[in-house]
């Protein structure tokens, strides 16, 4: 008894939890103020990409030919203040909504809200991968089914959420010796990547894994490990409209959403997203977000960075892999293609 | 069309006209009459454009459309009316085939009429005695026929369950129709049209029909069941490649199956993914008049299958990951592979890793446990797979840190262990039939007493050090150990250190030890007698060490 009474308790905290970052999301969505709307082309069983942005024009042609070539049929993009004409780029591309944010991004819950707000007004119904410019989508067989062949799939097997955890990648030798040129596959500088070092917890309280780790955790939190950066990731959902993502996309509420992984010892299918965050432009990326502190957890991640670029910060370890390909991946444990032969 | 053999096909759909479409041409080019029934609840607008686009066809028939629900008897009497306008419309009909949309012919129509010709009279339709469990995946077996199921299991799910759990309780039983046996089989047939014929002109088909209607999934036990009325001759199997994953749910098939399903030489699979041009393209294939006489063999694609249901349900042992996080004892091999713990080794050989590790065919690490630092061969900073040797990073999640490197390591992974180092993993090494544990209890005093410091730290090191062994015996002791643990105390050790040493690396690497070998060099045990007995002065009683003589050095000195 004292425990069905704890757990509905339990249920109904993360019921008003959720619903305070709806409600967050609704009262800040004047915030997002439209720029270059095509949301209109949006048709019924389309895959949307949800991107928030700044100044992350060099990287935006690969971005998105890659999703395109995986099957996204729309892109909506939030900009937040960018100056480096990405705006202006991402206006003339046919396939993408774009929205313009003034506001904070810290202030924004890290742009959740602006993109809980999104995913609230066009997201239901819709399959919606919410990622970064700098993550980049592997899920098994991705070199020959696009992603409609996936979300049938999930469809089938009454999935609504994919998991994929962030796989940070990083050249081979130092951060800045190759620069990357628009257009230019950033997996060809940042090839690397950790196999092997991975933490994991579960939290109880939203039923999602907690991983930790790979070449941040490594090099930069080695003696305070419960301070490294979160991995874990549920960037592919079938949005219904009380969904809202918590942290990131880390967490998702309701907690249905988070059980993506078997607990009885049987394997669910996962994906990586290939985190390209360690390129040439890093370096000045780093100073300039250091300097705004607009970042998670007072932008620390970024203070440990600029300490370990003082010395020409190298990631590359000889236990690092080179990346292959999606069964690489599934092989070394990462990812898995659960029950999709 | 090979002599005497024309076949019909029953091809129902319901979504995804435009594949369809161009599946009901395949049949029809191959040389097939097909009657074609779409679900009645299909837009009507997508059904207009598939009548448009087979216009030009004229050996198909479009059956009247009836609404099908999954598992309901509607989905018979669709299959019904079309067998029925089969026979009525093309009275050279010599065997009807039942098709879908996503049901793909992998080889030309005329080599499967080439295959009924040389088994003339054989009906090929899966017909399994439902009083012998095996076939179904999952949900009922024979109780599809013994209760009532008004109402869809897809649909109303709550509904369908209460209806079973109360008739369980009131222990309602429908009974069979005189004379049939129910069986139970794919609905992917082909029949005879004799056989055919007769199922649908028996005098008894509306008795029949009003059993079926209310038992579950009629569609795979309604012309299974008559089948065995009616045939002469019942071959037992389907020429359609359909698998179902454990939960019952058909498998698809992507454009990067189709060197498999070339090879598997069925006539048909299923199903295919719309999206799969590749398939659309690359089938029905020709592979020449050599092969038209294959038989059938879908052995690689079972396979294929068999493995992704492995990994579906049981997984990869030792793996902890983002989609498979066992629960304690859920894990289905807690790691990877082999791996020894070796306890107390180090204490009496100061050269012991160095030593074994020109021995054995693995790995042989220091104290991976050790408080202040991972000692990783070599002392490397960063160790196998990435893992880095912070004991911080270790201790925050001690059981990715052993799993992961056993799972990432190319060899066997040997370790010291000791009562010094951090104990969190002691059940779990116990309880995993991959560890090999090697303890020489109480060896750890040896280090003390050749230590300097001052001896009342010694004395209370000593006192929480067989503390902590003692904790470790009773663990290694329990009922519950699955290790293969070997323990000896230091004086039988010491005793004959030469042949247990060379038992460990045996039990290593079997095969290993050359007669000539050495052991290493062993530290000065001689004043341990006394050592011990200065314990047992300052009140602590030594109980891991077994029997050292207190008074030999005494009787040097009174000598």
């Amino acid at each position: 008894m004292a425990i069905r009474l704890g757990s509905s308790w339990n249920a109904l905290q993360l019921r008003a939890t959720r619903q305070w970052y709806l409600g967050r999301a609704l009262r800040r969505r004047k915030q997002v103020k439209p720029d270059r709307l095509r949301t209109k082309k949006i048709a019924r069983d389309d895959i949307l990409c949800f991107v928030t942005q700044r100044n992350e024009r060099i990287r935006l042609p690969y971005f998105l030919d890659y999703y395109r070539n995986l099957g996204v049929n729309h892109f909506l993009i939030v900009d937040n203040d960018s100056d480096d004409g990405s705006a202006g780029y991402l206006r003339k591309q046919r396939d993408v909504s774009l929205w313009h944010a003034k506001g904070s991004y810290k202030a924004a819950r890290f742009g959740m809200d602006w993109i809980n707000w999104l995913l609230f007004r066009y997201g239901t119904g819709h399959w919606c991968l919410t990622v970064d410019p700098d993550e980049l989508l592997v899920y098994p067989h991705c070199d020959t089914r696009p992603l409609q062949a996936l979300v049938q799939w999930m469809d089938a097997s009454k999935l609504k959420a994919f998991p994929a955890m962030l796989l940070d990648m990083y050249p081979k030798g130092r951060i800045g010796d190759q620069p990357y040129r628009e257009g230019q596959n950033p997996l060809d500088i940042a090839s690397c990547f950790d196999p092997a070092n991975y933490m994991i917890h579960k939290n109880g309280l939203y039923g999602n894994l907690w991983i930790q780790g790979g070449p941040r955790a490594r090099s930069f939190f080695g003696r305070t490990p419960d301070l490294a950066p979160a991995l874990n990731k549920v960037p592919l959902v079938r949005w219904q409209r009380p969904y809202v993502y918590v942290s990131s996309t880390h967490m998702a509420l309701p907690r249905s959403l988070n059980q993506v992984y078997d607990e009885d010892g049987g394997e669910r299918i996962s994906g990586a997203l290939l985190h390209t965050k360690f390129l040439s432009t890093f370096i000045a990326k780093s100073t300039e977000e250091m300097e705004r502190g607009e970042h998670y957890a007072n932008s620390q991640e970024y203070r440990a960075y600029n300490a370990g670029l003082q010395n020409d910060m190298i990631l590359y370890h000889p236990e690092s892999r080179e990346i292959e390909d999606w069964r690489q991946l599934q092989d070394l444990g990462l990812i898995s293609q659960g029950n999709w032969a | 069309m090979s002599e005497g053999v024309n076949l019909g096909v029953v091809f129902l759909c319901h979504n995804e006209l435009e594949v369809a479409a161009a599946m009901v041409r395949i049949w029809h080019d191959g040389g097939a009459s097909v009657a074609i029934h779409v679900d009645q609840r299909t837009d009507e607008d997508a059904y207009q454009q598939m009548q448009n686009a087979l216009a030009d066809l004229d050996r198909i028939v479009w059956v009247d459309r009836h609404k099908c629900d999954w598992g309901m008897f509607s989905m018979v009497e669709a299959t019904q009316a079309a067998a029925q306008a089969l026979l009525d419309g093309f009275s050279d009909v010599s065997h009807v085939f039942v098709a879908s949309g996503a049901c793909l012919p992998l080889r030309p129509v005329a080599e499967l009429c080439d295959y009924l010709r040389r088994h003339p009279r054989v009906d090929f339709i899966e017909s399994v005695s439902a009083r012998d469990v095996g076939w179904t995946i999952g949900g009922l077996n024979i109780e599809r026929f013994e209760h009532y199921f008004p109402f869809s299991w897809r649909k109303r799910r709550a509904l369908f369950d209460l209806t079973v759990q109360l008739q369980r309780k009131l222990n309602i039983r429908r009974r069979m129709p005189r004379g049939l046996v129910p069986h139970l089989g794919s609905q992917w047939w082909c029949l005879t049209r004799e056989t055919l014929y007769a199922i649908l002109t028996d005098p008894r088909r509306s008795e029949f029909e009003r059993y079926f209607r209310w038992s579950w999934i009629p569609d795979e036990s309604y012309f299974q069941t008559l089948t065995r009325r009616h045939s002469t001759r019942i071959e037992s199997r389907t020429l359609t490649l359909s698998k179902f994953d454990f939960q019952g749910r058909p498998y698809t098939f992507y454009g990067d199956h189709q060197e498999m399903l070339t090879v598997s030489r069925c006539f048909v699979a299923r199903k295919i993914w719309p999206g799969a041009q590749e398939l659309m393209n690359g089938f029905p294939k020709d592979l020449g008049p050599e092969h038209i006489g294959d038989e059938p063999d879908p052995g690689r694609i079972d396979r294929l299958i068999a493995s992704t249901v492995a990994r579906r349900q049981l997984g990869r042992p030792g793996l902890y990951m983002q989609s498979r996080f066992p629960k304690k004892d859920r894990e289905n091999g807690k790691t990877a592979g082999r791996y020894a713990v070796l306890q107390g080794f180090t204490d009496l050989f100061p050269d012991f890793e160095e030593w074994l590790q020109a021995r054995v065919d693995a790995d042989v690490h220091g104290h991976l446990f050790d408080r202040h630092s991972v000692e990783f061969l070599g002392r490397q900073r960063v160790g196998p797979g990435g893992i880095p040797a912070f004991p911080e990073c270790r201790d925050y999640d001690p059981h990715g840190f052993l799993t992961s490197l056993i799972r990432i390591a190319d060899r066997e992974q040997v370790f010291q262990f000791s009562p010094r180092d951090t104990q969190d993993m002691n059940w779990f090494m116990v309880t995993d039939p991959n560890a090999v544990i090697r303890v020489v209890t109480g060896a750890w005093v040896v280090p003390l007493m050749h230590s300097d410091m001052p001896f009342d730290d010694i004395r209370n090191i000593a006192a929480r050090l067989q503390h902590t062994e003692l904790e470790q015996l009773k663990i290694m002791r329990s009922v519950w150990v699955k290790a293969d643990i070997e323990i000896w105390e230091l004086a039988d050790f010491v005793a004959r250190p030469a042949a247990i040493l060379q038992r460990v690396v045996r039990d290593l690497t079997p095969g290993s030890w050359p007669l000539y070998d050495q052991p290493p060099p062993l530290r000065d045990l001689d004043q341990l007698g006394r050592f011990l007995q200065r314990l047992r002065n300052a009140g602590l009683q030594p109980r891991l060490m077994g029997g050292f003589p207190a008074t030999r050095s005494e009787e040097e000195w009174n000598v």
